[in-house]
């Protein structure tokens, strides 16, 4: 089941950065803007899987390190006239926190 | 009621839908937006009217914008309606049927009208202009009925509507004023061979011949001239000329002279009314062509959205001819005067004709006839003013010879190439797609076709190609880059304004170059934080506090990311010169780390590709125990000094090449540059080290070293030029050190020696760095200030611990 997970401080993230959650085989990018706003994707590039998280970040967007493809953090959609998206995660800051959403092993188990 | 300012167009042409388009990028929900337009079309593209014309196009596809496009915008369009008054103390715009729209804001793009000679029966049936859908309507019906044309003109609007008509298989006279077609674009010579491969397809050609009555009843039957005689016509075409279309302004009480005035951000004297087009005259010209216009729509649109940071300095035009095989090219002051001089070539066999006109070493016109390749190269030169005086000896024979040896013939053949022939090697985009997209996506610009294909979008070699595409599919006419280039859309400002004032102003934090220079973004993107990032580390050593987050992957994290997301390591091995302990500890790194892949670089050094990014800082510190420090092959920094044995071993060898390269190696390490920098030293003109290929090459003779400078392998290749020569090795090291910091503290960002060389002339980089014992040592000072704090090894200070959550997961979750 879903469950919201406390991952980190917002001071570990950066100010127009990213940092990686290992979740099983997977990695979510986890993006703070300069404004706080905090985001989380799949960090892969709909365009050739390239890790988002290593992107510099401008406004609310990221440019992909591979091909220069840009994402809209919020919604996980390439800027035109590219296209494609990539999953985005619910993410939340509560208490200076990190919050993060999401289907975890241990709470499958307990269900 | 929506709270939205009103804003009017008055003309649905291509300036006044540009600026609408860039109103639109800027503030899409600024202004209700409703449109005025006479013809019964949307807005379509009048420059391939004469495609239309030969049969070579339809009406469709030359629609740009169709009524889909305004709905989707919510744009209201009054198709087939004149704006007649404008109510300027109302603020409001009326039409012939008593349609009032109220603005805020409204933009005069009422083009120009098409001159009509006042001779008697000009009126008659049967003769008309070359401007809109609507004459070409008439001219494609009177080409089915009729069986001779005459035209009257003979400029390029004449000589495509008579090459159309030919086309549609009528038999079309040319009747020109003057004895030299295009007397505005082209010189005599360039005007006979034009003339001479008309004659050939079959028009014909009455000269210096002033028409005085048009013949026929109601309807045309032929031409009477001054002298007397007569040709018989089905059709006359007037296309002796256009005027701007200022009627509607001047009834406003607009001040007009030849055009509407307008200012440098394209506002009339009414300061709530904008012109933009065919319409307006600027700083005493008036356009005529496609480029301007769209130029002047971009700064009217940045003033329209309230950015007011866009100024229009006006243009300079250049002119191709839309005849199919036909190839000319035209551009500036092409019969120059007692002040210039001319370099001309002339091939009669390939028909081949190239004149330049030249003062005080800079391009002041070019005319071309049967190979315009490189037209666009002159055009840019001219629009830049380069100091052509390093390319005079090749100038002439074009782009290609001036060192470039790698793409040089392709772009001749283009026209040729089928469509499933590969343009852009790197992101594997062939001709047709492009062709394509230029058509169905209406594209314009370079930019445009990149950011839709991704053609010329990485390394760049095919923009020569893409552009030749464009320009092709598009007849000639296309919009060019502009020369003035803003660093990337955040800004209006280039490279050098926004350099300069961080030097001048003392900028020395982002937010205070984003605040001062006006930045559009709060804060900046993927194209200028690095660049920024670099400026202010090379203008303030020591005080500019280096932002990983304005650096690109590569740099930040100190390895080169590969496609996988893995990274590659490569240790510096000075001047590719390792010992048996040092080749064991790479060894035992790579097996300790379970390297994928071991690789002997081009730079004579080793690279570790595979590594995992958690691995980094431990595999760091291993190599650093063994005494390696960072190759820096991830950055726009100095790479690798390659070298020769030289005198210590080789039977020809004139210098220590070798430990001369490892001397300019611990030099000029860790330096960051505009972009990558690869030295090579060769210890005897045979140049076993390529250095003549390199950033910086040496080549050691008897005598002492050769300097040679502006070298790539890459792309493009480009053989180095000839710096200087110098008689110690002391000597050698003060030279790099100058030439290294020049480079610096002159080229953008992203620019390599080789470009930068050719943009800068040689010449001055000669002088700066050689003729200038002071400047040369100032130069070598300040890199030896700029180096004290670049010289510290990035792969120790991580190994230790610096950065270390940019190397390993913030969280572990299961799935």
């Amino acid at each position: 089941m879903k469950q919201w997970i406390d991952i980190a401080a917002l001071s570990d993230v950066p100010r127009l950065g990213a940092r990686v959650v290992a979740h099983g085989e997977d990695e979510i990018a986890v993006f703070r803007a300069a404004d706080d706003a905090v985001f989380a994707l799949h960090n892969r590039c709909p365009h050739r899987n390239g890790p988002l998280s290593e992107g510099i970040v401008h406004g609310h967007r990221v440019t992909c390190p591979l091909h220069n493809w840009v994402i809209e953090l919020d919604r996980g959609e390439a800027v035109a006239p590219d296209s494609g998206s990539t999953a985005c995660y619910p993410v939340r800051v509560e208490n200076g926190r990190i919050l993060l959403e999401l289907e975890t092993a241990a709470e499958a188990a307990h269900g | 009621m929506t709270g939205r300012q009103k804003l009017v167009l008055v003309g649905n042409g291509m300036a006044g839908v540009r600026t609408l388009e860039e109103l639109l990028k800027l503030a899409p929900d600024m202004y209700d937006i409703t449109v005025f337009g006479d013809e019964p079309y949307g807005n379509y593209n009048r420059i391939m009217l004469s495609p239309v014309l030969a049969g070579e196009k339809t009406v469709d596809d030359i629609i740009l914008n169709d009524d889909a496009w305004y709905a989707d915008n919510g744009i209201t369009l009054h198709k087939g309606k004149r704006v007649t008054r404008i109510d300027r103390v109302r603020r409001c715009a009326i039409t012939d049927d008593g349609t009032e729209a109220p603005y805020d804001r409204l933009i005069l793009a009422t083009g120009s009208k098409p001159f009509i000679i006042p001779v008697p029966g000009h009126d008659k049936q049967g003769v008309i202009a070359f401007r809109d859908i609507h004459d070409v309507d008439t001219m494609l019906a009177s080409s089915r009925t009729g069986r001779r044309a005459v035209v009257i003109g003979g400029g390029l609007l004449g000589l495509e509507a008579a090459n159309g008509l030919m086309k549609q298989g009528m038999e079309v006279t040319v009747v020109h004023l003057l004895g030299t077609l295009m007397e505005r674009q082209l010189d005599q010579v360039a005007a006979d061979l034009l003339m001479r491969s008309l004659q050939e397809r079959g028009m014909q050609f009455r000269l210096q011949a002033q028409t005085t009555e048009v013949l026929g009843d109601d309807r045309v039957t032929g031409v009477r001239f001054q002298d007397g005689s007569e040709l018989p016509a089905d059709l006359v075409v007037m296309a002796v000329g256009i005027r701007p279309n200022i009627e509607l302004a001047q009834q406003s009480g607009l001040y007009c002279e030849r055009g509407i005035l307008v200012n440098d951000t394209l506002q009339t004297f009414d300061p709530s009314i904008y012109a933009v087009g065919e319409c307006v005259q600027h700083r005493g010209s008036v356009y005529g062509l496609v480029a301007p216009l769209f130029e002047q729509a971009k700064v009217c649109a940045n003033h329209l959205a309230e950015y007011g940071i866009a100024k229009y300095g006006g243009s300079m035009t250049s002119t191709k001819l839309k005849v199919t095989g036909i190839d000319l090219f035209s551009a500036g002051d092409f019969n120059g005067d007692e002040h210039s001089e001319e370099m001309v070539l002339q091939d009669a066999a390939r028909g081949v004709y190239k004149k330049l006109v030249i003062r005080d070493n800079r391009i002041k016109g070019a005319v071309m006839y049967g190979d315009t390749l490189d037209g666009a190269w002159y055009f840019q030169l001219m629009r830049d003013e380069a100091d052509i005086t390093d390319l005079r000896e090749h100038l002439l024979f074009g782009q290609a010879h001036i060192g470039d040896a790698g793409h040089g013939d392709e772009a001749s053949r283009i026209a040729a190439l089928p469509d499933n022939a590969e343009i852009c090697g790197c992101n594997g985009v062939c001709k047709g797609e492009i062709v394509q997209a230029i058509t169905s996506k209406k594209l314009f610009t370079l930019e445009d076709v990149r950011a839709h294909t991704k053609a010329s979008n990485s390394c760049g070699s095919c923009t020569g190609l893409v552009e030749s595409l464009l320009a092709n599919t598009l007849g000639g006419d296309y919009s060019q880059t502009p020369s003035k280039k803003s660093l990337c859309p955040c800004t209006e400002h280039t490279h050098d304004e926004v350099r300069e004032a961080i030097r001048t102003r003392e900028l020395k934090t982002l937010p205070a170059v984003f605040e001062a220079m006006e930045w559009s973004t709060p804060d900046g993107c993927h194209v200028c934080r690095p660049a920024l990032n670099y400026y202010l580390l090379m203008n303030w050593p020591g005080e500019y506090e280096d932002d990983g987050r304005a650096r690109f992957i590569n740099e930040r994290v100190h390895a080169n990311i590969q496609k996988d997301g893995t990274y590659s390591v490569v240790p510096r091995i000075w001047g590719g010169v390792t010992t048996p302990a040092e080749l064991r500890a790479i060894a035992e790194v790579a097996e300790k780390y379970q390297v994928p892949t071991v690789k002997i670089t081009g730079g004579q050094r080793i690279d570790l590709l595979g590594v995992k990014k958690g691995d980094l800082p431990a595999m760091w510190g291993d190599l650093s125990r063994a005494g390696f420090v960072s190759g820096h092959a991830y950055g726009k920094a100095l790479r690798t000094v390659k070298t020769c044995v030289g005198s210590e071993w080789c039977r020809f060898g004139t210098q220590d090449s070798t430990g001369l390269g490892i001397q300019l190696e611990k030099l000029t390490w860790g330096t960051w540059t505009p972009h990558k920098f690869k030295i090579g030293v060769s210890g005897c003109p045979r140049n076993c080290a390529e250095a003549t290929i390199k950033d910086l090459g040496v080549v050691c003779v008897d005598s002492g070293y050769e300097l040679h400078v502006g070298g790539n392998g890459g792309v493009k290749v480009r053989a180095t030029d000839f710096l200087c020569k110098v008689g110690s090795e002391a000597e050698v090291l003060e030279y790099a050190a100058a030439f290294v910091q020049y480079y610096r503290e002159t080229a953008r960002y992203l620019e390599r020696t080789a470009p930068w060389i050719e943009r800068v002339g040689l010449s001055l980089v000669k002088q700066k760095v050689v003729e200038d014992e002071v400047g040369r040592k100032a130069l070598a000072k300040r890199f030896a200030e700029s180096q004290a704090y670049a010289q510290h090894d990035p792969w120790l200070e991580r190994a230790e611990g610096a950065d270390a959550g940019e190397y390993r997961p913030l969280n572990r979750i299961s799935a």
